[in-house]
């Protein structure tokens, strides 16, 4: 009977081969892996974000821009929801019964046991009902968060707008996860790291259905959210909001600098949208209204990121040049027969008296002065070549700011674009290129780009005699933390001082010249205007009107341009509406001799269907 | 007196202490893995583990009744105990309440009892006295027989509960068949006929086909034939194979692979057995019809799966097998129970400290899936000495069994360490993903009092009856 008692050992072998294959792979389950950790982790903890409360925004008079609203998302995590009262629950929400089950079925596409937003940004008065009644619906929560609010409608491009965060801003940055805010334009992105502050975060335990079953680790993970610091803007919100209003129905942009301090006072593009708009739930809808907008392209911030020729008002820095050079003198005179000749070349100028001086040639806008010292100052003996000649000009351009980034703490900003010698070269295929070939670029014409916060950069340089600062959108962070230390910094230009004088001559002329004198609306009385006007050709439409200005002469406490598009001409509306900014921002109210300019200008509309007629032709 | 003494000195006590460690460690495990802030004493008697010391102390006074029971008792009452046994099984199928979905259980008052657990020793003791009747010839048709009523009997009453987990149990007798003389073959066509019926639902019925073809192949070249011939019969096999293929193909008859297969083969059969049995190949019919055999089980194989098993037992193998996975739907359950055990590590996260367990994430922490709050607590050091306490246990048994005198002993002995083998394979490895989820409990371990007195039974009985080995039981 016992002749097969050899068989234990196939049984027992069985036995601890099992075993033995259990070990290895608990082995493995539990030392060489370790997803398994992983998912215990996140399996069992939940990670609350605190989320901070982000910086307000200050104008630099301490008015409030932008704040903080609570707004309540309703959570719902699909598996501890039981059956309810679909008519009430839909009620409460104000949907109907079928997007409730669409959007439940929606959440538990992403997860039956993890929360996931059911609906976005209740409103309070929602919520508080809702509140009330949520013990009947297990399953559902509510999670505050902040929204921003704006109590002035006013400057949407500069102050930015939030938006969640893509895969990008995540991979980029760590501290970002799925549903977070980031400011995507303006202020509210360059400062981001400011504004934002610091998440926190608690972690708890949690069961199977998700319940809170304590502070994990005793609150060690535990971090507590860091407010964002506030930020106070260089921003004079009253005088924005007029210059909104002054450019109300028409495109184009102001911008207005302190020129003791490169603080930007304001800066808007016409047409504008209400920053309330990118707030919420509606954001991607109105986004997408006002990008599909192409004629009037709202989102599209005018003040920085479209490149005009500068026209006349480049005639400044020009002269400028030419003192500098030692090319001409204040009393240099040139005569001009109503165009520049130079051989069977032929550029246009208009009525004025001949010959003109140097403030005479600003104040009249001669094309045939600025000719000529232009292709003076690039073909001067000392140089050996056109391209060295130029090379040495566009020195002298540069050191205004043009061509290059000014450096703002803004996004976006662009270049503009100031030739070099080689593309010159390139576009006459030839070294030995004339300055003729580019003589259109004398009055601010031919490839030259230059954006209007490059014009008012360049007011600012006048103004000051030549230096600026770099123009800034942010006075102080936090309590009164400086900024960076670029914007403190003088930048010089190639210009000595004592060839300021001249010019500013000229753009007093501008103004308080009398009969020719294009900027005359921008006349102040007790304060002396100094302004140029320019007129941009526009092969698509009626020209676009420039005018740049400082104010007072002696002391400057602002350095402004406004540039209209087909606002036809400089005097038309350029001039007046800088004199009304001038005056406002100094003054603080429209003397009442302006006032029928005032309401002119507000009244004024170029984007609507017009019929009136242009009769006056001169600049 | 004196007697009283001998029991105490034969009994196996190494046995005893094995089951009292792991008893003991059970109950902490149920402690840990339905603790709670509110009822912090392992005492409290309305939580489980208050409980499950209530069953304990109750186990105790069963294995000391076992224990002073007349070991005569048990072989001359084994059949009429399983017929108690069988009409229970068929009561509770009546009388029983529903837990779980399976009928399994009688309730007077507050307390459940679950018959199928008490069939195990039962079967155990019916087995044990039939095998070890004088002249037992293993292989004769009518011992196969009754020895299959004994088995089948109490296994079809407890599937008929849709308790599949219970009735499974009773197929690890094979072993004990196997070493009371049962051929190694049937043990071996077992094994094959597990691997093609997992590699018929991993792969295809026409891999299996092959893979029967070639274990053919490897036979034939075993019993003495030669290469070349195995190779021109392979190459005849693949040639009608093909043609049958390409017809198949050209008359758009739509069969499958296997099918093809099957047919290519049945149509070789009548020449190669004409032309085995002209070279007095004698064993080449009997790998013949092996392969028929085998190919006719393949081809159930999907049947049974698609017909026979419930849709969840389906899903189940489905998981396990890593065909279909759905770790939140039929797979939620494994797969918490491998994060829970995985999330332990080398030392565990210390007693009390499990979170996967404690926070209801593995479902059935305190019976079925009890290993999971070892695994996550006492991490590989702990699972490792629960997996070797119970070998050590089971192969305890194996030894004690083999130094009985008489034959009923040891093939309850036997009976005892396979019983307990099987629980603790399939309820592991359901633990570890390594066997279907089937719910059976982890012997001492998993919460209830049936199971842990079931257990207590079954291997007291048999230390009873150790303490007797010199004695010869008929």
């Amino acid at each position: 009977m016992n002749n097969f008692s050899n068989r234990r050992f196939i049984i027992g072998g069985i036995f601890a081969f099992v075993i033995l294959v259990f070990l290895i792979r608990l082995f493995n389950l539990q030392i060489v892996n370790d997803q398994y950790k992983l998912s215990a982790e996140s399996n069992s903890q939940r990670r609350v974000t605190q989320y901070a409360a982000r910086g307000l925004i200050y104008d630099r008079n301490g008015e409030l821009l932008v704040y903080n609203q609570a707004a309540y998302d309703l959570m719902i995590i699909p598996r501890q929801v039981k059956t309810f009262d679909t008519l009430d629950f839909s009620n409460l929400l104000g949907i109907d019964k079928e997007d409730i089950i669409k959007r439940i079925k929606k959440a538990k596409r992403h997860s039956r046991y993890r929360s996931s937003i059911f609906m976005k940004q209740i409103s309070s008065e929602r919520y508080a009902v809702l509140q009330e009644k949520l013990y009947k619906y297990p399953g559902f929560f509510v999670q505050t968060r902040t929204l921003r609010k704006y109590p002035h409608q006013n400057a949407a491009h500069t102050l930015g707008y939030l938006g969640e965060v893509n895969d990008r801003h995540i991979k980029k940055d760590k501290y970002y996860s799925q549903g977070d805010y980031i400011g995507k334009s303006g202020i509210e992105n360059t400062y981001e790291k400011i504004l934002r502050g610091a998440k926190g975060l608690k972690v708890y335990w949690v069961d199977v259905y998700n319940r809170i079953k304590g502070s994990f680790n005793d609150g060690d993970l535990d971090k507590n959210a860091v407010e964002g610091k506030n930020i106070t803007t260089t921003l004079d919100i009253n005088l924005q909001e007029y210059g909104e209003r002054l450019m109300q129905n028409k495109k184009g942009g102001i911008v207005a600098i302190d020129p003791k301090t490169g603080e930007i006072l304001v800066k808007l593009s016409s047409p504008g949208y209400d920053p309330e708009m990118f707030v919420g739930r509606a954001m991607s809808k109105n986004y997408r209204k006002l990008a599909n907008n192409d004629t009037l392209r709202p989102l599209f911030d005018r003040s920085m990121m479209a490149k005009y020729p500068p026209g006349s008002i480049f005639k400044l820095v020009q002269a400028l040049v030419g003192l500098q050079e030692g090319l001409i003198t204040p009393t240099t005179r040139i005569p001009c027969r109503g165009a520049y000749y130079a051989g069977r070349f032929k550029m246009g100028c208009h009525h004025h008296k001949s010959p003109l001086d140097l403030k005479q040639s600003i104040q009249h806008s001669c094309n045939t002065y600025y000719a000529q010292i232009f292709r003076e100052i690039l073909d001067a003996p000392r140089f050996s070549s056109i391209n060295e000649g130029y090379t040495n000009w566009r020195k002298h351009i540069t050191s205004f700011g043009f061509g290059a980034k000014l450096g703002t703490d803004l996004p976006n900003e662009l270049t503009g674009f100031i030739p070099k010698a080689s593309y010159h070269a390139k576009v006459n295929k030839t070294q030995n290129w004339k300055s003729l070939n580019i003589v259109s670029m004398a009055i601010g014409q031919g490839p030259l780009l230059i954006t209007p916060l490059q014009m008012a950069n360049m007011v600012a340089c006048i103004a000051n005699r030549g230096h600026y600062y770099i123009p800034h959108i942010v006075k102080s962070v936090g309590d009164n933390e400086s900024i960076d230390p670029k914007f403190l910094k003088k930048q010089q230009t190639t210009i000595n001082p004592e060839y300021f004088d001249p010019v500013i001559e000229g753009m007093d002329l501008v103004v308080h010249g009398g009969e020719g004198s294009t900027g005359r609306s921008s006349a102040i009385k007790d304060i002396r205007v100094c302004g140029k006007t320019g007129t941009v050709q526009n092969p698509h439409g009626d020209d676009h009107s420039v005018y740049v200005a400082f104010a007072p002469k002696d002391d400057p406490k602002i350095a402004i341009v406004v540039y209209v598009e087909n606002g036809v001409w400089g005097a038309r509306y350029g001039a007046p509406i800088s004199g009304l900014m001038i005056e406002k921002y100094l003054k603080g109210e429209i003397s009442e001799n302006k006032k029928y300019l005032e309401k002119r200008m507000l009244e004024a509309d170029l984007i609507s269907p017009k019929e009136e007629t242009i009769s006056n032709n001169h600049e | 007196m004196n007697r009283k003494v001998n029991l105490i000195k034969n009994l196996d006590w190494i046995t005893i202490m094995l089951y009292a460690i792991l008893v003991f460690l059970g109950w902490i495990n149920i402690y840990a893995a339905v603790y709670n802030e509110d009822h912090q004493s392992i005492f409290d008697a309305t939580q489980r583990y208050g409980k499950q010391l209530i069953w304990i102390g109750a186990a105790f006074f069963i294995a000391i009744i076992v224990l002073t029971i007349e070991s005569k008792f048990y072989s001359a009452f084994a059949y009429p105990t399983l017929i108690l046994m069988v009409l229970l099984l068929l009561a509770v199928l009546v009388f029983g309440v529903k837990v779980n979905g399976a009928r399994s259980w009688f309730q007077f008052g507050s307390i459940r009892f679950q018959p199928a657990e008490f069939a195990k020793f039962a079967t155990n003791l019916a087995i044990a006295r039939y095998l070890s009747q004088y002249n037992f010839k293993i292989h004769r048709i009518k011992s196969l027989f009754i020895t299959g009523l004994i088995l089948f009997t109490p296994a079809v009453l407890i599937l008929l509960q849709n308790d599949t987990g219970s009735a499974l149990v009773y197929s690890v007798f094979i072993l004990v068949l196997y070493r009371e003389g049962l051929s190694g073959f049937v043990l071996f066509l077992a094994l094959l006929a597990a691997i093609f019926f997992v590699f018929t639902l991993i792969y295809s019925s026409f891999a299996v086909a092959i893979l029967i073809v070639a274990i053919a192949a490897i036979s034939l070249k075993m019993i003495g034939v030669q290469t070349k011939q195995i190779i021109i019969a392979l190459t005849i096999l693949a040639g009608s194979f093909g043609t049958l293929w390409l017809i198949n193909k050209g008359a758009d008859l739509k069969l499958g692979n296997f099918s093809l297969s099957f047919v290519a083969i049945l149509l070789n059969a009548i020449p190669f057995l004409i032309y085995t049995y002209r070279q007095k190949i004698k064993k080449a019919a009997l790998i013949l019809a092996l392969v028929i055999g085998s190919l006719f089980y393949t081809f159930s194989v999907s049947y049974i799966f698609d017909t026979v098993l419930e849709p969840h037992q389906q899903q189940r193998i489905n998981e396990l097998l890593g065909i279909k996975s759905d770790p939140y739907g039929a797979g939620y359950n494994v797969n918490q129970s491998k994060i829970a055990i995985g999330s332990g590590g080398f030392n565990g996260k210390g007693f009390l400290n499990g979170t996967q367990t404690k926070f209801n994430f593995v479902p059935e922490q305190s019976t079925d899936f009890i290993f999971c709050t070892v695994g996550e607590e006492w991490g590989f050091l702990g699972s490792a000495l629960v997996l070797i306490l119970h070998l050590s246990l089971i192969l305890r048994l194996v030894f004690l069994a083999e130094r009985q005198r008489s034959s009923f002993s040891r093939i309850y002995g036997y009976g005892v360490a396979a019983i307990l083998f099987f629980h603790i394979a399939v309820n592991v490895g359901m633990t570890i993903g390594l066997a279907p989820v089937i719910g059976i409990p982890l012997p001492f371990f998993s919460y209830g009092g049936s199971s842990l007195w079931s257990f207590t039974i079954l291997l007291f009985i048999f230390l009873r009856l150790d303490a007797n080995r010199l004695e010869l039981l008929r």
